[in-house]
């Protein structure tokens, strides 16, 4: 089952500036696995120590949130598209109410 | 250390001191259009956004998923790129936090800008490294002037 994976522009220096890359996958986790696996520079940028996704890495199928599907699990079928869609956060210094 | 210029148009210099000004004291936050070369970038636009950090707003900005989207969207219909972000630190340094180096995404600018009690102070704009652990400082050229820029080093710092 072929699908389409959406390299965001801050991460196509890593995958040879190519914007879409197809794998044959059947979950978004596996999909992910997989780029990851052949682009290994990409995995700190989309995967935290624990190995969770980034909070600000956001992942779609076609345009449903993976997080409101079954997050890594989320089955994808033959034309599926997997978005990685970025956030943009930042700061200037702990908050004194101690909110991250 | 890094080579790297980011190129601004003095009229857009002085429309995020005033943005950020506006928003002081929360932290104001907009993307950066224009291209990227080699060894240059231009920012050529901006497109003032909304802070989404609506519980934290004066330490704190947030964009979401559909405000990148939105950015991408304007920088084709202005035959632009998405090149990069910029926020205010409100009664802060112009430098990257570690809240900053841990929210990065690498390639895009970051500008930042200090605005201290209400007045912009320095802008600073930067690179994340590609090993997440530190920063590189680009140089920004005020186009207007032929005079040194505002501020910016050449260089990596840790954060």
């Amino acid at each position: 089952m072929p699908v389409k994976v959406i390299i965001p522009t801050p991460l196509r220096a890593y995958v040879g500036k190519q914007e879409t890359i197809e794998f044959e996958a059947s979950t978004v986790g596996e999909a992910l696995h997989l780029l990851t696996t052949r682009y290994g520079e990409l995995r700190k940028h989309l995967y935290a120590d624990d190995g969770r996704l980034r909070s600000f890495v956001n992942v779609y199928v076609n345009e449903e949130d993976i997080r409101y599907l079954q997050k890594d699990q989320t089955r994808l079928k033959d034309g599926d598209t997997v978005s990685i869609v970025p956030s943009i956060a930042g700061g200037s210094r702990p908050s004194v109410t101690g909110k991250i | 250390m890094s080579d790297t210029w980011l190129q601004i148009a003095g009229g857009l210099v002085q429309r995020m001191r005033a943005l950020g000004a506006e928003a002081y004291p929360q932290e104001c936050c907009g993307a950066l259009l224009g291209r990227d070369g080699e060894t240059a970038r231009e920012v050529l636009d901006l497109l003032p956004l909304t802070n989404r950090r609506n519980d934290s707003p004066r330490n704190r900005f947030e964009l979401t998923p559909d405000d990148v989207r939105v950015a991408e969207q304007t920088a084709r219909e202005r035959h632009l790129e998405l090149i990069g972000w910029y926020h205010s630190h409100p009664d802060a340094p112009a430098r990257p936090s570690e809240f900053d180096r841990q929210h990065a995404w690498p390639w895009y600018s970051y500008i930042i800008l200090s605005v201290q009690k209400g007045e912009a102070q320095e802008m600073t704009s930067w690179r994340l490294h590609g090993d997440r652990g530190s920063y590189d400082s680009e140089s920004i050229v005020c186009q207007a002037t032929i005079s040194a820029a505002p501020s910016g080093a050449i260089g990596r710092e840790r954060v």
